[in-house]
């Protein structure tokens, strides 16, 4: 402060020079983008982190926020069972189907596991038409999946009927642990909210995929992006099945 | 496993790192889908057996958590193309996910300690 105030010739050249800067400033500002797009721009600053298009990176990470959620779930229902002193009811019998009576265990969930998988391998096939640009095929196969996936839910909708029947609720259950009927409601309630939605998410691409709605553009990618969702789905599938099912 | 080898020619490495050589790269025989699902479905009966036979102990859980990161990895690396992209993408999306591990280990000893209490209150 008493040096500026000893020395007025440096503290005005000082000022001169902060009042360059602010032209050099607002001439930066007038040819960078203004609002959203400039705040991306000065961000990013020109630069792309992942060479991939938004639309396919931004659903990664959606995935892997989604990862984080199914995680906690998985993570709550270990603590829970660990934790509990009441023994925990047996899945291998909770899920077996009684056919012609013989009691096969675990058969509806097997048979589930294998719906998935082959609507993910379906789905991927679409991918590899989109990719070659053959629509008809591409929708024909995300149809498909979606059908599979339904399929999926209606036999979800039948298992958690059956558990109800048995008496299995939320807050207790005449097999064993309480916390059995809130972690498994919860866990393959989500999940299979997350199969509807993409059901309803392949269907819609399909239909807007054959009515022509990608051809001005030309790009396909969307079918990726939706499977890349509809495989999430699968893959959350392979951990509830091998933790829930089969611990 | 040999399904995974088999599909190694298969890989083509980018040849440019530019986004729009990206929609090229990506074309691989239906074959390879199809290899992939049957293992798949191999896997997972396999892992049913698992259950069927009633293995336990060490041996169930090393069987059912093997069977699971295989399938897993299969989802991952071909059906999502994780294999053909970039390791800036692989990365950013494969690496968060095992800070999960903590969150486990944490929740472990807290459920033993549940474990614990219920015991010596709840008899």
């Amino acid at each position: 402060m008493s040096a500026s105030w000893a020395n007025p010739l440096s503290a005005r050249r000082s000022a001169e020079a902060a009042a360059a800067d602010r032209v050099v400033g607002r001439a930066v500002a007038a040819g960078a983008p203004a609002g959203w797009r400039g705040l991306i721009a000065d961000w990013s600053s020109d630069r792309q982190a992942f060479k991939v298009s938004w639309g396919k990176a931004m659903m990664w990470i959606f995935l892997l926020s989604d990862t984080f959620v199914f995680s906690c779930f998985l993570t709550g229902y270990m603590t829970v069972r660990t934790g509990s002193a009441v023994p925990w009811p047996n899945a291998s019998h909770v899920f077996s189907l009684n056919i012609g009576g013989t009691e096969l265990p675990l058969l509806l969930i097997a048979i589930m596991t294998f719906v998935l998988i082959t609507s993910s391998g379906t789905m991927a096939m679409g991918v590899n038409f989109a990719y070659r640009r053959d629509r008809v095929n591409a929708a024909t196969m995300m149809i498909l999946t979606a059908g599979l996936g339904e399929t999926f839910v209606g036999m979800q909708a039948f298992e958690w009927t059956k558990l109800i029947l048995e008496g299995v609720r939320p807050w207790g259950n005449p097999m064993g642990a309480a916390q059995f009927g809130s972690s498994f409601f919860m866990i393959t309630g989500f999940h299979g909210l997350h199969v509807t939605i993409g059901v309803i998410y392949l269907l819609t691409v399909a239909v807007r995929l054959l009515r022509g709605r990608y051809e001005k553009t030309g790009n396909y990618q969307i079918v990726e992006i939706a499977g890349l969702y509809w495989h999430f789905v699968d893959l959350v599938w392979v951990f509830i099945f091998a933790l829930f099912y089969l611990w | 496993m040999d399904v995974t080898q088999s599909h190694e020619p298969v890989h083509q490495p980018v040849q440019e790192p530019q986004a729009q050589a990206h929609q090229q790269h990506q074309q691989h025989p239906i074959g390879l889908y199809v290899k992939v699902w049957i293992a798949l479905f191999v896997l997972s009966t396999m892992s049913y057996l698992v259950d069927y036979y009633q293995f336990h102990g060490l041996l169930r859980w090393g069987l059912i958590i093997m069977l699971m990161l295989i399938k897993a990895g299969l989802i991952v690396a071909v059906f999502m193309h994780m294999a053909w992209e970039r390791l800036a993408l692989a990365c950013a999306i494969l690496l968060p996910p095992l800070c999960l591990l903590v969150l486990v280990a944490l929740m472990a000893i807290e459920a033993d300690q549940m474990l614990l209490t219920h015991g010596l209150f709840f008899r």
